[in-house]
């Protein structure tokens, strides 16, 4: 764009035009460092959290029962309860999520019911976590007799990831061009055959993507569940497989975490460094397999 | 097959009339009753739910904390995700964009309770040394770490509402002369207006409605922000410290549903007004 | 409400292994789901904060007396784990203070059953301050002078105490209002006045200690067992002006010579039948008495084991 080269006409870089792209110059450099400073600290404050929790990182942390009073052992019980809180919420979530963005890119004309079917979405994305908590505690645990448990905290867990599954997955859908569904009909197929030989093999790449980004929501969520299922202690020997019943409450990382951070005196320093590391861990390895699913999803010819 | 999908369309719906009328019917109560007024519940600021002379449930300095410590956040937060925005869409390679976009949707997936885990061990210490407060865990803190918090979302939204913004704007600008600063300055920003100030809407949403690393860091205290040095207490942090210990059923668990019910009324303003900017946006 | 970059093509054997991995997913949801655990009974307690530890020390060392049994333990406050027994959504509530009148009634109107409650130890209220604070000890109306509305002591100077390090002004450290240290403080310091507004009211006992530990101007409660040597200090405290002001030990908290030593409790719906009845008196033996002092607390007393071993 800065094509001027010199010439002795009116557009000759006068004193205007050179003060013009020192501005520019100047322009980028604040935008870069604006950018640059944002990342730079949080990149140190992570190194510093790793650094502090270095000492008790290491394979028998992750498989060990917390020990006495929770001042020494692993986490193994927390790692266990979030696999679990965050596998069945999915298992509700994202079927629902799913067929509900299928409904809404594949079957609804754009009526008033579309329209308040997407304002309902929006709404449900922008519901902060702690009147999902309310609404979990009210509903679940007490209206519905759930009880603390499993699974009053993964439902309400599943209410809180829906309307992202149901945006994300209807992206993937938009993204299949309207041509490959006419094909599909004009072949005699219905609507639920089109949806199932063309578009949902068009689009399952972003709708995966976009369901194993809420694993990682789900898996750092503590507000939900911490009046719905999660508890301070439970014992579980290290190492046990399946410890929890869906009708027990059980240990979650973000709410171990907590608990470290505010209720357990005298811990050993590193082990609150070392449990927030494993979380950051879990949460920032499923968002790159979501990213580089998400890219090589991209990389295939486009048509 | 058709009916089920039917079926979970519309479950989106079902689900928010269901907390709505969920959260509604348990805050009701206490208010129709006229045990606690709905005037005093906005306009004082004092809080004692569980006093045994005179219980007051007012939430005004919760309401001024949510909104000084959000406040806060977003005057550092919006200049520089919008920064960043610009940087992104405007002057970076395309190869480090794809990185600092990565970069980005990473730093949005970190946990809240981590955030405040670092707010109350990192960046409480770094306060006090830096600025003499008494105390670290104050809205400074709570601020920045939202501000943490709301820059990726800032960043990914303004940057789309960047790319919206036709090419020809661009090529027009440059073809008269203008430098990639002026066309940022006098074509993007006020063509992008819009999206960037739904950015910015949802940044807000994001600040207000975070419970666990404000209540880690804000210091928790129930008292009118003089200055952003002082600790304050915000309408999320006040459900999640004080809501298991209130019997079901009591005045003060309905009017923590209450608070939820003002919480959820001020995210829905704020999301859905967002909501229609970007629509706009995309109409046109 | 959007995604960034969602955006997909197509790729047939892609498809293919992707629905596999779901199917995976949903076969591991089922299993999570019909998982037959460690087996046995599961015991929930819940209530306050302050036993929190205690309770968790005793359920990881019963789980070794008893593998069958696992103790699940959850804290949120007194009056948290007291609504929850009276909903019967635990078994055991865990209290460190006693139970309200209005609870006690709540019980009989809904469930029709009597709350039993069992002393299971006991605990001093510790006041703390920074380790640097010259200040050593302090009589309960200068405390409730400092904590309660319209008290009048603002600034340390009041004390005559200069703290080194600068800041004037106390920094109050107070509990949240579920917590049963909050209630009891407010009942037997304040005498039942409510708390001034402003105080940093934290959510955990461990909280208040790292506050005052990093605060040279912080005045904090919360229990005996929380002290961290060194880093906090826990002053001598008077019941009134005039008379002795005694520091928290395990012997003067035995003794009832310190003023703001409480009971903790567990309490049950009823009278405890099967597995609870069995934890409760295993907290109660010696095993379970030796954790109490580990954790910080105060074991029962010989004449309340005496008590003990003659009313079964």
């Amino acid at each position: 764009m800065s094509g001027g080269t010199a010439s002795p006409q009116p557009f000759a870089p006068t004193a205007g035009l050179l003060a013009r792209r020192r501005r520019e110059r100047l322009a980028r450099g604040v935008f870069l460092a604006m950018t640059v400073l944002m990342i730079l600290p949080l990149a140190g404050i992570l190194g510093y959290l790793v650094v502090r929790a270095w000492p008790s990182l290491s394979w028998s942390f992750l498989v060990e029962a917390p020990a006495r009073g929770m001042r020494e052992g692993g986490i193994w019980p927390a790692l266990v309860g979030t696999i679990d809180l965050v596998v069945i919420s999915l298992a509700v979530a994202a079927p629902i999520g799913v067929l509900a963005a299928i409904y809404l890119n594949e079957y609804a004309r754009d009526n008033w019911v579309h329209r308040v079917v997407n304002l309902a979405v929006i709404t449900l994305a922008g519901v902060p976590s702690i009147v999902h908590a309310l609404f979990g505690l009210g509903a679940f645990v007490y209206a519905a007799r759930l009880g603390y448990s499993i699974l009053s905290a993964s439902l309400t867990l599943a209410l809180m990831t829906l309307p992202v599954i149901i945006a994300s997955t209807r992206e993937a859908l938009a993204s299949v061009p309207r041509s490959f569904r006419e094909a599909c009909w004009n072949v005699g197929a219905t609507r639920w055959q089109t949806i199932r030989a063309v578009v949902l093999p068009n689009s399952i790449g972003g709708i995966l993507t976009g369901i194993i980004l809420q694993v990682s929501r789900a898996a750092g969520e503590t507000a939900p569940i911490m009046f719905t299922g999660a508890v301070f202690y439970k014992a579980v020997r290290g190492g046990t497989l399946l410890p929890y019943r869906l009708d027990e409450q059980c240990m979650a990382l973000s709410m171990h975490l907590y608990t470290l951070a505010t209720q357990v005196p005298n811990v050993r320093p590193s082990i609150p460094y070392a449990t927030a590391v494993v979380l950051l861990a879990v949460v920032l390895l499923v968002n790159a397999a979501a990213i580089t699913l998400r890219l090589r999803v991209r990389t295939r010819p486009k048509w | 097959m058709g009916l089920l999908i039917r079926l979970c369309g519309i479950s989106a719906i079902l689900f928010v009339m269901g907390i709505l009328l969920f959260i509604v019917r348990e805050a009701a109560p206490v208010v129709v009753s006229g045990r606690v007024s709905l005037v005093q519940f906005l306009t004082r600021p004092e809080w004692f739910p569980t006093s045994e002379v005179h219980r007051r449930y007012g939430a005004l300095a919760m309401i001024a904390g949510t909104f000084s410590v959000t406040g806060l956040a977003m005057l550092m937060a919006v200049p520089f995700g919008l920064g960043a925005a610009l940087y992104l869409s405007e002057f970076c390679p395309p190869r480090p964009k794809e990185v600092l976009k990565i970069v980005m949707e990473l730093l949005a997936a970190i946990p809240s309770v981590v955030w405040g885990f670092i707010g109350l061990t990192v960046l409480s210490r770094i306060i006090v040394t830096l600025t003499g407060a008494p105390v670290g865990v104050n809205m400074l803190n709570g601020a920045l770490v939202l501000a943490l918090m709301s820059v990726p979302i800032i960043v990914s939204i303004a940057e789309d509402a960047l790319k919206a913004v036709p090419d020809s704007y661009r090529e027009a600008a440059l073809a008269l002369g203008a430098t990639r600063w002026q066309v940022t300055w006098r074509v993007l920003l006020p063509a992008a207006r819009h999206g960037l100030l739904a950015a910015v809407l949802l940044g807000v949403g994001r600040g207000v409605g975070e419970t666990m690393a404000v209540l880690m860091t804000t210091g928790h205290a129930v008292q009118m922000p003089r200055s952003v040095l002082d600790s304050v207490r915000t309408l999320t942090a006040n459900i999640a410290a004080e809501l298991g210990e209130a019997p079901a059923g009591s005045d003060h668990y309905r009017v923590l549903f209450l608070t939820g019910v003002l919480l959820m009324v001020i995210t829905l303003a704020i999301n859905v007004t967002a909501d229609l900017i970007v629509r706009g946006v995309k109409r046109s | 409400m959007r995604i960034p970059g969602t955006r997909t093509v197509i790729e047939p054997s892609f498809w293919r292994s992707a629905l596999a991995a779901g199917m995976a997913a949903m076969i591991c949801a089922g299993c999570g789901g019909q998982s037959a655990p460690e087996g046995g009974t599961t015991l929930q307690i819940k209530g306050s904060d302050t036993m929190v530890n205690v309770a968790q020390a005793w359920a990881e060392a019963y789980h070794q007396v008893r593998p069958g049994v696992r103790v699940e333990v959850s804290g949120g406050g007194s009056g948290v784990g007291i609504a929850a027994l009276l909903r019967g959504t635990v078994d055991i509530a865990a209290s460190s203070r006693d139970l309200k009148p209005e609870e006690a009634e709540q019980a009989r109107r809904y469930t029709g059953r009597e709350v039993r409650s069992f002393v299971v130890g006991h605990d001093a209220l510790a006041v703390y301050v920074h380790a640097s604070n010259p200040l050593e000890e302090i009589a309960f109306e200068q405390l409730a002078d400092m904590f309660a509305e319209g008290g009048r002591i603002e600034r340390w100077s009041q004390l005559g105490v200069t703290i080194p390090g600068g800041g004037d002004k106390i920094i109050r450290v107070s509990r949240q209002s579920s917590s049963g240290t909050y209630e009891f403080f407010r009942e037997h310091v304040l005498g039942r006045r409510d708390f001034r507004l402003g105080s940093r009211d934290m959510n955990g006992s461990k909280e208040v200690v790292e506050l005052v530990a990093a605060t040279p101007a912080a005045i904090g409660y919360s229990g005996m067992g929380y002290h961290e040597p060194g880093r906090v200090k826990m002053l001598r405290v008077s019941p009134g002006a005039g008379r002795p002001a005694v520091a928290p030990t395990m012997e003067t908290a035995m003794s009832g010579e310190y003023p703001i030593a409480r009971s903790l409790l567990l309490l049950t719906l009823g009278e405890p039948e099967g597995e609870i009845r069995a934890f409760l008196d295993w907290v109660r033996s010696p095993t379970g008495q030796t954790i109490v002092r580990e954790c910080g607390y105060v074991p029962l007393t010989p004449d309340e084991r005496a008590a003990l071993t003659a009313g079964r």
